[in-house]
């Protein structure tokens, strides 16, 4: 070579000394990136041992086998909530952190979980989901909450004896004859252990007759032992507290009692003959939480579980989008009358419109990877259901099942997802050079 | 890659997660609200706490008190707390190599990717060269590709080299994947870095590569933390990987925890307390350096 020219750039024009410096990294992207593109692309024309050319068929199996269907499905609710939901609130976070003083605290604690792995984060949330209330955090908290509003003391299993007093009717019971003002009504019931009464529960009291009023009693007609007659108060033999008594006229519930610990009741305000039900909620089973790991729920709960570990990503980029914000525009628009709303959604949305943008792009990419998370929260049983892509390209090619050419259509069919990103990306970095 | 320049990064990144400022949509929720932002972001807060605190508790637990109560049960019985889960992890001949395992893949990975990217962002920054700007749109391009796209290609490669199941094939990997979007982040940095000062050097007679050692790579120095400790905990939390390329012998701890998990509920001593230790790491490596890791995250999207 002559003497180095130098451009205008001020460059030194070193072609030999620059691919000194770029071979390293161009052997190894040609290697173990870009070579593999056209590895993978030739390898999907051919069958599960690559030992004959199918032409286009392990794509026509992808778009047609049930497996993967599922997996597009999920997929697509995938890229449709996750990235939607984790900008809202990262947005939502964003904009109210503006106003408190520990803003520093709450940022740090939401961004955490950007640091902790896929499979870190599927462990706790594994844990979080635990079918039962007593283990299972979320459902500890959703039966709480359930029992603070419906009505804790239910008896499933309660039946009345064979005596004709109570009738089926639904889940519920309605006595078969009629009581008027002044009458006595006494329901008794079997089938609840005794162990399972609360602790409140007092021993049944025969009620008396009231004035105006319908007094009755719901009780466990058993004695331990077998002492006791049936339909009979027995002495030791306990009242049921807490049960709903409705009184009917036709089938119009004109009163209502609840049971004390006695299991006594008074129905007052009634000027005719009624037919007392004991409702169905009395007798359902206790709420056992929901099933977050079953195949129905499985794949908003793992979403879930991605908001959390993404929500601070997005938080993050977005109020540092927001101090970005040039205050004069803000400004302008209060002092031309606009109320806070307004400007939030006219001027600081739209202003903050461009990255906004980069984060959906971005969580759309990684959504649309999503692997560890699946695997490790998705019970065996369920992992059909909660499928993805990523899972079932590893799953086809080296999870068990050894068909590297339908593993290789999917390796393809997953980059064509991302290439909008990539063309995105090859644009947005040419105009930022101009 | 939302900006170009390290200065404004940083100043976002200060402002990211620094002093909360008023104005701009704060307003918004109104004088009235503020008292019930404060609670709603206090009860967000606890909620987004109450998880990780799962896991660690759980983790101080028996195996037998998992079994039977919830991990809130120790504000009743704190005497429920034992290390005697990490004692049996510790005693676990597979978990504890699969950890030395761990930091075998990742702080090569980390530091070659480091190294080789500097090198070419050096060149891409400070060098000209025919086709240079076409090759580093090259570089922005495969900021997306996903690694499945890597994974059948490179388990036959490795095959007929002799390198599938080894440590060496999986930081390999891991650093071919991870340097489109290291060179795109020291490129962008050392173009900041003033002309004048290059032209300086070269005038005192400074070769390239002296220039690369005692100019850029100094001056580098933010951005080269914020891609080491992104690519840290890329590899430190990569489970895919580690799957497809490590034998038994090789594999990491996440990949390790994953075959425990296929029989959770007996298997939680182990679980609990080796996930914990997967996280523990990263986390410290956050607390630490959190300023340059959300410049990295600030600068890393689109990835």
């Amino acid at each position: 070579m002559a003497t180095p020219p130098v451009s205008k750039l001020g460059r030194v024009a070193a072609s030999p000394l620059a691919l000194l410096f770029l071979l390293p990294a161009l052997l190894l992207l040609g290697a173990l990136v870009v070579y593999p593109i056209g590895y993978t692309l030739v390898r999907s024309l051919f069958d599960a041992s690559g030992g004959r050319f199918v032409g286009l068929g392990n794509y026509i199996d992808m778009f047609t086998s049930s497996a993967t269907r599922t997996a597009m499905k999920n997929n697509l609710i995938w890229v449709v909530v996750a990235p939607t939901v984790v900008t809202a609130v990262g947005l939502v976070f964003a904009v109210l952190t503006e106003r408190i003083r520990w803003a520093a605290a709450f940022k740090f604690v939401v961004f955490m979980p950007m640091a902790i792995s896929f499979l870190a984060a599927g462990v706790i949330f594994r844990l979080v989901y635990e079918q039962d209330p007593d283990r299972g955090v979320a459902n500890a908290v959703i039966t709480s909450v359930h029992d603070a509003f419906g009505s804790a003391a239910a008896y499933p299993g309660a039946r009345p004896r064979g005596n004709d007093v109570l009738a089926a009717q639904g889940k519920g019971y309605v006595s078969t004859r009629s009581y008027g003002p002044g009458d006595v009504a006494e329901l008794g019931l079997v089938g609840v252990p005794p162990q399972s009464l609360p602790a409140t529960a007092a021993n049944a009291v025969a009620p008396t007759a009231a004035s105006g009023g319908l007094a009755g009693i719901v009780w466990l007609d058993f004695s331990p032992g077998g002492a006791g007659a049936p339909g009979r108060i027995d002495a030791a033999e306990k009242g049921l507290s807490g049960v709903s008594v409705q009184a009917l006229q036709g089938s119009k519930v004109i009163a209502s009692a609840k049971t004390g610990n006695d299991g006594r009741f008074q129905v007052s305000g009634i000027d005719g003959p009624v037919r007392l039900r004991l409702a169905e909620s009395n007798f359902k089973e206790p709420f056992g939480g929901v099933t977050w790991l079953g195949s129905a729920l499985i794949t908003p709960a793992i979403i879930a579980s991605y908001v959390w570990i993404w929500a601070g990503f997005a938080m993050v980029l977005i109020a540092a989008g927001l101090a970005a914000i040039p205050r004069d525009a803000l400004e302008a628009a209060r002092v031309d009358g606009a109320t806070e709303w307004q400007v939030f959604r006219r001027v600081t949305v739209p202003l903050l419109a461009p990255v906004l943008v980069v984060v959906f792009v971005t969580l759309v990419i990684n959504v649309l990877k999503v692997f560890d998370l699946v695997l490790i929260i998705a019970p065996g049983s369920v992992q059909d259901d909660a499928n993805v892509l990523a899972l079932q390209m590893w799953r086809v090619s080296f999870g068990g099942g050894r068909d590297q050419g339908l593993g290789s259509a999917l390796g393809i069919f997953l980059f064509l997802l991302v290439l909008p990103a990539m063309l995105f990306n090859i644009r947005r970095f040419r105009q930022e050079q101009r | 890659m939302t900006a170009t320049a390290a200065e404004p990064q940083r100043t976002l990144a200060r402002q990211a997660l620094g002093a909360p400022r008023r104005g701009v949509a704060s307003r918004i929720v109104g004088r009235a609200g503020g008292g019930v932002v404060q609670v709603i972001l206090l009860v967000v807060g606890v909620a987004w706490l109450v998880p990780a605190l799962g896991l660690a508790v759980a983790s101080l637990r028996t195996a037998d008190a998992n079994a039977s109560s919830g991990w809130w049960a120790v504000f009743t019985k704190p005497a429920q707390l034992t290390v005697s889960s990490y004692r049996k992890l510790l005693d676990n001949p597979d978990m504890v190599h699969s950890f030395w395992n761990t930091v075998k893949i990742t702080l090569p990975s980390t530091a070659l990717v480091v190294i080789i990217a500097a090198l070419a962002a050096y060149a891409f920054a400070c060098l000209d060269f025919p086709g240079r700007d076409w090759l580093f749109l090259g570089v922005v391009a495969l900021l997306v590709v996903p690694v499945q796209i890597g994974l059948i290609p490179v388990a036959d490669l490795y095959n007929k080299v002799g390198l599938f199941g080894t440590i060496p094939g999986v930081v390999f990997f891991h650093v071919a994947f991870g340097l489109p979007f290291a060179i795109f982040l020291l490129r962008n940095f050392f173009a900041g870095i003033p002309r004048d000062l290059l032209e300086a050097a070269r005038m005192d007679g400074g070769t390239e590569w002296g220039i690369f050692w005692k100019v850029v790579l100094p001056l580098g120095l933010p951005a080269i933390a914020s891609l080491a400790i992104f690519q840290f905990l890329w590899v430190w939390n990569d489970l895919l990987v580690a799957l497809v390329f490590a034998s038994h012998s090789a594999a990491p701890l996440t990949v390790a925890i994953r075959d425990q998990t296929r029989q959770f509920g007996s298997n939680i001593d182990i679980i609990a307390p080796g996930a914990f230790l997967s996280l523990i790491v990263p986390l410290a490596v956050f607390f630490a350096f959190q300023r340059y890791f959300v410049q990295g995250v600030l600068a890393g999207s689109v990835k």
